[in-house]
């Protein structure tokens, strides 16, 4: 079979290539001309720098999800283990504050705590998949109920709550901004760019994408496939502390119910953006484009009251099912 | 001829968005002939093929079958009217048993259930017709290759087919197992099929063919009898031009000593290998396939777990990734070009700095670099094919010219080299011949591991053979002869003198 869907030259695949690149870009563009006639304010800068801060969370952890998938992996517990993060970082922060007082301190203690706890949760994740070779699939739905139940088990099931006087401090690292665009939409974009260049440009990009695309190949071409995978964990885990970091000072708490299916869309954006759910091919930018497709069908239920906005991980679920399907209907067709 | 023919094609050509790669292709199958077809690697044999089987429509041109002109929608289609096709990778479940591979699809049932025994006795009966003594239970995935290719028979024999098309059926064959497919194929001439296939063993095109039919370059350049053609006679067709020794001369000079095994050990596959290997030698290790020649140097490699004494210029070493070996300046190049060699998805560039990566890359890859290193390679080993293709898409020898080159980059020092021409054709291996008598010439040291024993024979300085994961003899100059190593390789006989030191 293989050797029959191989056969034709390079013509069809370009234009496949192109197919992949426009269908995302098509798809953004009618949803934002649906949205906009459907309420005048769809297209306003303030409706559009919201859309993008609120989708400045799943975008970071997206970034780190297409190298993950790339290189053949899967993470399901970026959502558990933003809650996760979030929980023990106010919760360090809280202990912190008597004995440090409100300011740059306690908070730098407190990005130190996230940052380093993704890090960490990211690691365990890739060694779990590396070093003893269990299934990505398997490690991390076994990582996603144990990040959530230990938030759980962290707020004594209630809400872990910053304190006040902490949070008013913390705040503007969400709701502030330079040239009226936001932290979170900044670091979202730097994230992009970093992603992007390493992705396209670098040996560890370039080695992603032969990790997944077969990994027997790369390691009779001496490629570090275990360290390469792990290096890709570690790096989702970061991000995810990185979201966390601008997340926090939004609502000042978190609880079970945090970051609750945010592997859903981090998944479905990636996926959407046109990286190979089998790994082998990623690219970012398209990742970007699949985020903000999600924000955007998002923020259209909210606006109008054409379907309840409790359906938008319905809508959600079923758009990733699609792109799979579209994406492999791409590859057997050419 | 054609009023006779029942599966013919007249004038096809076929492109591949702008590039044409067949050219008025005439051919014509009879039935109850044997037809060869030849031809150097990117020549258009299986595209020719494809054709044939209804795998792909012609660009231009017919298809006539039984005289009347005909489109094959489908493979599927092209089966049921009784033209089957044997892939040179085969087509086969691997998980499911030798029954259900070959009923997958026309299973027998009796009511809503599988009549089970009906059908494991009509496994049994097609398997004895091949002399093929495996069991119907046996799951495909444990079959060796001879097997998996008597599989795939008995389930063209199942289908009733009038036309069989095999490309390359014994390129991963012994030459024993070669015998028992040539046996059958001779039973289905009989028995008035019409037989296609490939090969590039000359010898067994004259020993079997009655028709042949030699492609270069995407057109037929020659049609007509077997009888008219002896060997010589087809290489030059093929080649185009005079052909003249196959082998480079033998003019090393062994400097000091570059590798040394001392009681290597991969479980379950080899025991106890010593070796010496000098930097200008190449060293053959021939052997029956199964006798753990490749897993040996996959351990040796850091590819297996593995246990003994290595020494790479005379300091003690301990390998256990491929990277450790690599960054010693030991390369191991797989036999295996498809699964493990190259990334088929991906571009030549991709494909060739992958192992050496580092090189192109300070903080990121510059890849006009690599767009300098591909040029390079394209004239150096003489690779033929579009730049923007995707490597699956290349022919068998320039995906093993591309290897080659990939390897060539990471600028080993001792090359392990496995199977280096296994699929290609004779021009392509007389260039790869050349291609490594020269890197010995450069000072390195070469291991060339072969089941041709011409090929060990012809470019080895000394040969060692492998028999059931051990070394069981060492030959060189006049006592390296197919005989020997036979003896070796089987265990059949004592040694001669010789061969025994």
């Amino acid at each position: 079979m293989t050797d029959i869907a191989r056969a034709p030259a390079a013509r069809p695949r370009l234009g496949r290539i192109r197919m992949g690149v426009i269908g995302p870009i098509l798809a953004l563009v009618v949803l934002m001309a649906i949205g906009a006639s459907m309420n005048e304010n769809f297209l306003s800068w303030n409706n559009m720098t919201n859309v993008l801060a609120r989708s400045a969370f799943i975008g970071i952890i997206a970034v780190g999800m297409t190298f993950v998938i790339t290189a053949g992996g899967l993470d399901l517990s970026v959502g558990s283990m933003a809650a996760f993060v979030a929980g023990l970082m106010i919760l360090v922060m809280n202990l912190a504050l008597p004995s440090m007082g409100v300011g740059l301190p306690v908070v730098m203690l407190g990005v130190g705590v996230a940052l380093l706890a993704g890090l960490v949760a990211g690691l365990l994740n890739g060694i779990f998949v590396t070093a003893l070779r269990i299934e990505p699939f398997i490690v991390t739905l076994g990582s996603m109920g144990i990040y959530r139940s230990l938030v759980t088990w962290l707020a004594d099931g209630g809400t872990l709550s910053l304190d006040f006087g902490l949070r008013t401090f913390y705040q503007p690292v969400y709701y502030g901004g330079i040239f009226g665009i936001s932290w979170p939409i900044i670091v979202f974009a730097i994230v992009v760019i970093i992603g992007e260049i390493i992705m396209r440009g670098t040996a560890f990009g370039r080695h992603c994408a032969a990790v997944g695309s077969n990994e027997q190949v790369a390691r009779y071409s001496s490629v570090r496939v275990g360290r390469v995978r792990l290096m890709t964990y570690a790096a989702l885990g970061l991000l995810v502390g990185i979201a966390v970091v601008m997340y926090v000072p939004r609502l000042g708490s978190a609880s079970s119910a945090t970051g609750v299916l945010w592997e859903l869309e981090a998944i479905a954006a990636v996926i959407i953006g046109g990286t190979f759910l089998k790994g082998g091919f990623g690219r970012v930018w398209g990742t970007v484009l699949g985020v903000l497709i999600l924000s955007m069908i998002g923020n259209i239920l909210n606006l109008t009251d054409f379907v309840s906005p409790y359906l938008n991980g319905a809508i959600q679920g079923a758009i990733i099912i699609l792109a799979v399907v579209l994406q492999r209907e791409s590859k057997a067709g050419h | 001829m054609s009023g006779a023919a029942v599966l013919s094609l007249r004038q096809v050509s076929r492109s591949f968005g702008p590039i044409e790669v067949l050219h008025g292709v005439d051919i014509a199958l009879s039935p109850g002939r044997v037809h060869a077809l030849i031809g150097e690697n990117g020549a258009g044999k299986s595209t020719t093929m494809k054709i044939m089987a209804g795998y792909q429509p012609p660009s231009s041109g017919e298809v006539l079958l039984d005289g009347a002109v005909t489109t094959f929608a489908t493979p599927g289609e092209a089966e049921a009217r009784g033209i089957s096709m044997i892939h040179q990778e085969f087509n086969l479940a691997e998980p499911l048993s030798v029954e259900q591979n070959i009923f997958l699809g026309r299973e027998l049932k009796r009511g809503p259930f599988l009549d089970k025994r009906a059908m494991r006795a009509k496994t049994r009966e097609l398997l004895e017709r091949l002399e093929c003594r495996v069991s119907p239970d046996r799951l495909v995935s444990t079959l060796s290759n001879s097997d998996k290719q008597m599989v795939e028979i008995a389930k063209a024999l199942l289908r009733e087919t009038r036309v069989l098309i095999m490309d390359e059926p014994t390129a991963v064959l012994t030459s024993a197992e070669t015998a028992i497919l040539l046996r059958q194929v001779r039973a289905l001439r009989q028995a008035g099929t019409a037989v296609l296939f490939t090969s590039h063993k000359l010898n067994e095109v004259a020993e079997i063919a009655d028709d042949l039919t030699i492609m270069r370059d995407g057109a037929v350049v020659w049609s007509g009898p077997a009888a008219e053609m002896d060997e010589h006679a087809m290489a030059t067709a093929m080649v185009g031009r005079e052909m003249s020794d196959l082998f480079p001369p033998k003019d090393g000079r062994p400097g000091e000593v570059a590798l040394e095994l001392r009681g290597l050990t991969v479980p379950g596959f080899s025991r106890d290998v010593s070796l010496t290997l000098r930097r200008g030698e190449i060293l053959g290790i021939a052997g029956l396939i199964g006798s753990g020649r490749t897993e040996t140097f996959e351990g040796l490699c850091g590819l297996r777990p593995a246990t003994g004494e290595v020494r790479v210029n005379g300091q003690p070493v301990r390998i256990s990734e491929p990277w450790q070996a690599q960054a010693m300046g030991l390369c191991y190049l797989t036999e295996d070009r498809k699964t493990r060699g190259l990334l088929l998805a991906k571009g030549m560039r991709e494909n060739l700095t992958l192992q050496a990566l580092r090189q192109f890359s300070r903080g990121l890859i510059d890849t006009r670099a690599e767009e300098a290193a591909l040029d390079e390679a394209i004239r150096e080993f003489d690779i033929r094919g579009s730049r923007a293709a995707l490597v699956g898409n290349l022919s068998g020898g320039n995906q093993q010219k591309l290897l080659f080159a990939k390897t060539m980059l990471a600028d080993p020092r001792i090359l392990i080299i496995d199977e280096p021409t296994r699929g290609i054709d004779i021009g392509t291996k007389q260039q790869m011949y050349g291609f490594i008598r020269r890197l010995a010439a450069e000072g390195r040291a070469i291991v060339v591991i072969s089941s041709e024993m011409q090929e060990v024979i012809g470019l080895a300085d000394s040969i060692l053979v492998m028999r059931h994961g051990r070394v069981t003899g060492e030959l060189s100059g006049a006592e390296a002869t197919e005989d020997a190593i036979v003896r070796l390789a089987m265990g059949v006989a004592p040694t001669t003198a010789g061969t025994a030191a």
